[in-house]
């Protein structure tokens, strides 16, 4: 089911039915989140933190986790509420949950990777405002069961943060000529020797450390997957026509019918 | 093809293909390439070579990527124009991976993924070159200096140049110095006399080279404005607005500006003026267009010079105004014969 179905099929429903049918099954939750609408590369939600923070592999990875956490929580707890909410006030009860989410983790990355929480600084608070978090919520898990929702939400999550993760690493190996430096930061004493120097004696490339390199990382990004789009979409036409013409209503007057 | 659709007049007029005037263009900066090969050595002329192959083969790569006609679009020596003008810009020892992280650049992202020639809304030699100025500072702040003013006292030699270029020379801090901009931006504290009278990178020598620099940007300059390639309006402008920036700040700030022929004649003024804002693509295309676009350039480059974090300011300023080109071109449209009042300006409740 396509997402313009879908969002037309929640809009169809009320709010306060009692539909206890997710509105897409699994497989296409899934596909829809690392794929198909993807959050970063597809509805470009989030920009702010991706292009400020994805300048390293570490980053990255600390900022998607934290989104997919919050993502996921916001989204269960949304979901849970969703019948005893008043439409007027939906928003400002979302925005409510997704703060105190966000506080929480800003709190446990204070406590658990405290250089880290710095290197993020205000891109951590800064997480409430990600359009994605608040645009799951309300297209999503307000309509939908617990699971479903949460389901969405750690999809969703983990599509963002594998864009996140894939445009920190380009831009590490570009901007710097390392690929997972720093990460005990994240993960602790035991990656402190996860640095890979890939290019020795490399002269930092400013432009790609700077955000202006993010931009066309991801134009970079969104290209690649545009491609490949269309390559599957030629593929399956190809598929197609080569499966048999038994569906072609004309008569062909000319030519090799086969 | 993409050019005809570009109503600059000069590349309109009869037999006058965009290769000829390309090719125009890039002979206009031989005085120039001269002078600067006669005061800092080999350098230019490498970097040149290294420009020139890189350019050849990122925009054949592209061409081939993006299914055009290869040949064809080679044979418009734009590529080639595009990798001229880097060349120059950078400085004499640069080493080989910027200047060619520089031109790739500036073919394939400034120009090629906009769609090829005709379509860039960018200098794409400006745009690589920004690029690598920001992002290697080091480098592209070692300009070599005259030779009687450097600690050295003599000048590369063209296997030093290429060592300089290809590998590291050890040395290479003897034979380079502040270009006059970059000693006047960090003047510190002296006021300008002194700094005039003390700073190595501003004494007679030094300054007087970049002088003969400029000098032979402007005959190229003139040349091109003789052929009828480029027209007088953005030049002029440029110049004129650095002339009035200066000239202003210097009457009232005499202790701490630098006087207008300095700012006219250091630095990269002529060579911008004449070759790098009258890019017909990324440029206005109107007369008064053209006149408010290199008025535009002008100030920028007197603002970024004198309180910006680089020490000249063309490539920057030429990018900004690039932006506004559009902008201008749609309030600058001249008045077609028989046709009512062209559009000026803004007009507040009305659309008449």
């Amino acid at each position: 089911m396509s997402t313009s179905e879908e969002t037309a099929v929640n809009l169809d429903t009320d709010d306060t039915a009692q539909d206890n049918q997710p509105s897409a099954n699994y497989a296409d939750i899934i596909y829809n989140g690392i794929w198909k609408n993807n959050p970063a590369l597809v509805q470009l939600l989030g920009l702010c933190p991706m292009l400020a923070v994805t300048s390293t592999v570490v980053n990255a990875l600390g900022l998607g986790l934290a989104t997919l956490v919050v993502l996921v929580g916001s989204n269960i707890a949304v979901s849970l509420i969703r019948n005893y909410v008043a439409d007027a006030v939906r928003l400002p009860a979302f925005v409510m949950i997704i703060a105190s989410f966000t506080t929480c983790i800003e709190l446990i990355m204070q406590a658990y990777t405290y250089e880290l929480y710095q290197i993020l600084g205000i891109f951590i608070p800064l997480i409430v405002t990600n359009c994605a978090i608040l645009g799951r919520a309300d297209a999503f898990a307000s309509r939908n069961p617990v699971l479903p929702s949460a389901l969405d939400g750690f999809m969703m999550g983990l599509g963002f943060m594998a864009i996140l993760v894939a445009l920190g690493a380009m831009r590490e190996l570009i901007g710097q000529g390392t690929l997972f430096s720093d990460m005990q930061l994240l993960l602790g004493e035991a990656a402190i020797h996860w640095k890979w120097v890939v290019f020795d004696d490399y002269p930092n490339v400013l432009f790609v450390v700077l955000p202006p390199g993010a931009f066309i990382g991801l134009g970079l990004l969104i290209a690649g997957k545009n491609f490949l789009d269309e390559r599957e979409k030629q593929r399956i036409a190809a598929q197609k026509a080569k499966d048999g013409p038994s569906n072609s209503k004309r008569v062909r007057v000319t030519g090799q019918v086969s | 093809m993409a050019l005809l659709r570009i109503t600059s007049p000069h590349t309109q007029r009869a037999g006058r293909r965009t290769s000829w005037v390309m090719q125009m263009v890039i002979y206009a900066t031989l005085p120039g390439i001269i002078v600067q090969t006669w005061l800092f050595g080999w350098g230019t002329v490498i970097n040149l070579a290294i420009a020139g192959v890189a350019a050849l083969l990122s925009e054949a790569a592209i061409l081939a990527m993006r299914r055009r006609p290869i040949r064809f679009f080679l044979q418009d020596y734009s590529a080639l124009l595009t990798a001229v003008l880097l060349g120059i810009a950078l400085p004499p020892t640069v080493p080989w991976w910027v200047t060619v992280t520089a031109v790739s650049f500036a073919i394939v992202f400034a120009k090629q993924i906009y769609g090829g020639l005709g379509n860039n809304p960018f200098n794409p030699a400006m745009v690589g070159y920004a690029i690598v100025l920001v992002s290697f500072p080091v480098p592209m702040s070692q300009w070599l200096g005259v030779s009687s003013v450097v600690a050295s006292g003599e000048m590369l030699s063209f296997s030093q140049s290429l060592q300089a270029i290809f590998h590291q020379l050890p040395v290479i801090d003897s034979y380079t110095m502040a270009t006059p901009l970059d000693g006047f931006k960090h003047k510190e504290l002296l006021d300008s006399q002194s700094a005039f009278e003390t700073l190595p990178a501003l004494q007679a020598a030094s300054i007087d080279s970049w002088l003969w620099v400029n000098l032979a940007y402007l005959m190229g300059g003139l040349a091109l404005l003789w052929l009828r390639i480029i027209t007088w309006h953005t030049p002029a402008a440029l110049l004129g607005a650095l002339l009035v920036m200066s000239g202003l700040f210097y009457v009232f700030d005499t202790s701490n500006a630098a006087s207008p022929f300095f700012h006219l004649t250091t630095g990269a003024a002529m060579f911008g003026a004449f070759f790098i804002a009258t890019d017909p693509v990324s440029s206005c295309t109107s007369n008064r267009g053209k006149l408010i676009y290199g008025a535009g350039i002008g100030i920028l480059i007197y603002i970024i010079r004198t309180w910006g974090g680089y020490p000249d300011g063309v490539a920057f300023g030429v990018l900004l105004m690039n932006f506004a080109a559009p902008l201008i071109d749609y309030y600058t449209q001249p008045r077609t014969y028989g046709h009512k009042k062209a559009k000026t300006g803004l007009k507040i409740g009305g659309d008449h």
